[in-house]
């Protein structure tokens, strides 16, 4: 069935109407973080006084301002985000698998403690979080509220509940003979989940690995409260919000910013565009 | 063989002994309140090194203990550990904290009195709050119809075949990879520079409560409709293609084809991006926080004058305990807030689960 050629003209000039709308502000971002501040109040949508050395001078004057510091902010983001992943990913694999192969009471009632937890909204649990994490931290004697390990630690207890529920949901698909199998051959239970079931989670786990990773590096509101706006250490999200507010209607440098911030993302989806994709819908049907 | 199983039994007493004592150590110390600082590379208190080695010297311990019978129940326990711990301390005795606090002065460190359901019953004479009950309730109806319809026809047209369709598809989806945080001051940019030099109009969108609210929708629509899109592009590929061939052979039209075929078969779809559509802009903050930051001026609101035109719910709470300083209150409010969102979601499921049994 082949489609008529007006009808598809008429369709792709409505696509490619619908994605200039989509990707105009990326280009204003772009081309305005070339211009002053002078030029963009002027006329922000055209190039007029666009220029590389003010590109270059924005971007010296964004990445070395000490309310952004672009570069400790990308290591704390970068640093949180990948370890908070992979803890994710084996913890989660762990409990995933002795919650499924575990038909006891006691693993339902966890599964359903997980599963009902999901829907509960950050804000209820954001301000007693603050103070467990500092009676916590207290009792322990080590920095729950302000540290990165606090955070990579409060990533995993959220994270948790969905990287569960849909691993759990993965290994029910694996044939318990399996796990027979390289039972009667000897293998222990720690080496049977290490040696043979994560292995096979590892789909499930670029899923897992994508909805969270997408959630954390993007995250504002638990970074801002755990590491406080006066932290030396903090994100990229909360390093903007730090950085807008100490210029206010400073455009040429928040939008540098803005496009310093942008740019990791970008290139990882570009890498990646298809697994992307693919993770974030099969993690909403699941 | 039983050399080695010998030496695994010492050492697994060894570990589980010397870990016990570290954790009686550091709870004594603890209540003595001794605060011994030692420095490891970064400074730590004496304390809570002893009480960290000594779990996982138990653990250590428990794990090399020699016995056949409950070596799985052991490793069990041992790989559950690490993220019940953390969902405990992060999840389970916040929520319950919480709703406890709820019911107290609560000022982020300590409360002097229990004070009953003063706390919810004052949210309800609160004109600033209620607004923003009934802005988010507004915002999420007005959002859900058109993030879904947007995203649906976006859908359509992305499974035509076109030319090129991959690189619109990508292109759709893009907004959706960056934080609410730095959309929000990118359009704030739009709204307030480039729009304003566009219609040539000396005022922004933002600067009035009814358009900075339109302001919000339009940005949550362009930032979340092309994920939505990617699922119901997913959903309609699962719509098999013998049927729509039947339906053309049939003689049915584009239109019939869409609305008694399409359509019935991917109602699961339907309800999963209801679903996250519900959720997502009932909990919306970032965008509302970068964008207007909740400012806008209502004129009598329950006989108030209110500055919070454009405050969400989530915004709301997060303003009680942070700007005002009144955490017990602020608590109170996310506790409604989840009520409210559970009920809905709920209520949300099981309706379009009936309907798609019917159909």
């Amino acid at each position: 069935m082949k489609m008529k050629t007006s009808r598809a003209v008429l369709l792709t000039i409505i696509a490619i109407i619908i994605a200039a709308y989509v990707l105009v502000p990326f280009v204003l971002v772009v081309i305005n973080s070339f211009k002053t501040q002078a030029a963009i109040v002027q006329n922000p949508v055209s190039a007029a006084g666009a220029s590389f050395s003010q590109f270059v001078q924005n971007l010296n004057a964004v990445v070395n301002n000490k309310n952004f510091v672009f570069w400790r902010a990308f290591g704390c983001s970068a640093v949180v985000t990948v370890i908070s992943l992979v803890l994710l990913a084996v913890f989660g694999g762990m409990a995933a698998w002795v919650i499924c192969r575990n038909k006891t009471r006691w693993s339902t009632v966890i599964y359903m403690i997980f599963i009902s937890s999901m829907i509960i909204p950050f804000q209820v649990v954001m301000l007693p979080l603050i103070a467990t994490f500092r009676e916590v931290g207290r009792f322990v004697g080590l920095g729950m509220n302000g540290t990165l390990p606090g955070l990579i630690f409060a990533y995993c207890g959220f994270g948790g509940a969905m990287t569960v529920f849909i691993l759990t949901g993965f290994i029910k698909g694996i044939p318990y003979e399996l796990e027979e199998a390289a039972a009667i051959d000897g293998c222990s239970p720690e080496g049977t989940f290490f040696r043979i079931i994560f292995p096979l989670l590892k789909p499930t786990i670029v899923t897992v690995t994508i909805l969270n990773g997408m959630w954390i590096w993007n995250d504002y509101l638990l970074p801002s409260i755990l590491l406080g706006q006066s932290n030396p250490n903090k994100t990229l999200p909360v390093a903007v919000q730090a950085f807008v507010g100490s210029f206010v209607k400073s455009w040429d440098m928040i939008l540098t910013a803005a496009l310093l911030a942008m740019i990791p993302m970008i290139i990882v989806f570009l890498l990646a565009q298809k697994h992307i994709m693919d993770g974030m819908v099969q993690g909403a049907i699941k | 063989m039983n050399e080695n199983t010998a030496s695994k039994k010492a050492l697994s007493l060894v570990l589980l002994v010397a870990g016990v004592v570290l954790m009686a150590l550091a709870l004594w110390m603890d209540f003595s309140k001794n605060y011994i600082v030692v420095n490891i590379g970064f400074k730590v208190a004496l304390r809570g090194l002893f009480l960290v080695l000594g779990a996982l010297m138990i653990l250590a311990g428990l794990y090399l203990t020699p016995s056949v019978m409950h070596h799985r129940t052991i490793i069990n326990i041992i790989f559950l550990f690490p993220l019940l711990f953390t969902f405990a301390v992060t999840v389970i005795v916040p929520m319950c904290v919480g709703i406890f606090y709820s019911f107290t002065d609560w000022n982020g460190v300590t409360y002097t009195k229990m004070v009953g359901f003063e706390n919810y019953a004052a949210m309800f004479k609160e004109a600033p709050f209620i607004w923003s009950l009934l802005l988010t309730v507004l915002f999420v109806v007005v959002n859900m119809i058109l993030v879904n319809v947007v995203a649906f026809l976006l859908a359509l047209l992305c499974t035509t075949k076109l030319k090129g369709i991959g690189f619109f598809r990508a292109a759709y989806f893009l907004p959706n990879l960056i934080g609410g945080i730095v959309l929000g001051y990118v359009w704030q940019f739009i709204f307030s520079n480039v729009l304003t030099q566009l219609l040539s109009s000396p005022y922004s969108w933002l600067a009035k409560t009814n358009t900075a609210f339109i302001a919000i929708i339009i940005v949550y629509v362009w930032q979340y409709a092309g994920y939505i899109m990617l699922i119901y592009i997913n959903g309609l590929a699962t719509v098999p293609k013998d049927v729509l061939e039947a339906a053309q052979i049939d003689g049915a039209s584009e239109i019939k084809t869409l609305f008694q075929i399409k359509i019935p078969m991917i109602a699961a779809t339907f309800t999963i991006c209801t679903f996250l559509t519900l959720t997502s802009a009932f909990k919306q903050f970032d965008v509302n926080l970068a964008l207007t930051n909740g400012v806008g001026t209502v004129r009598g609101f329950m006989g108030q004058r209110l500055s919070n035109g454009t405050q969400m719910i989530a915004l709301n709470i997060y303003n009680t305990a942070f700007a005002r300083d009144m955490y017990g209150f602020a608590q109170a409010k996310a506790i409604l807030f989840f009520i409210i969102l559970a009920c809905v979601s709920l209520v949300q499921v099981r309706i379009s689960n009936k309907r798609e049994v019917e159909m």
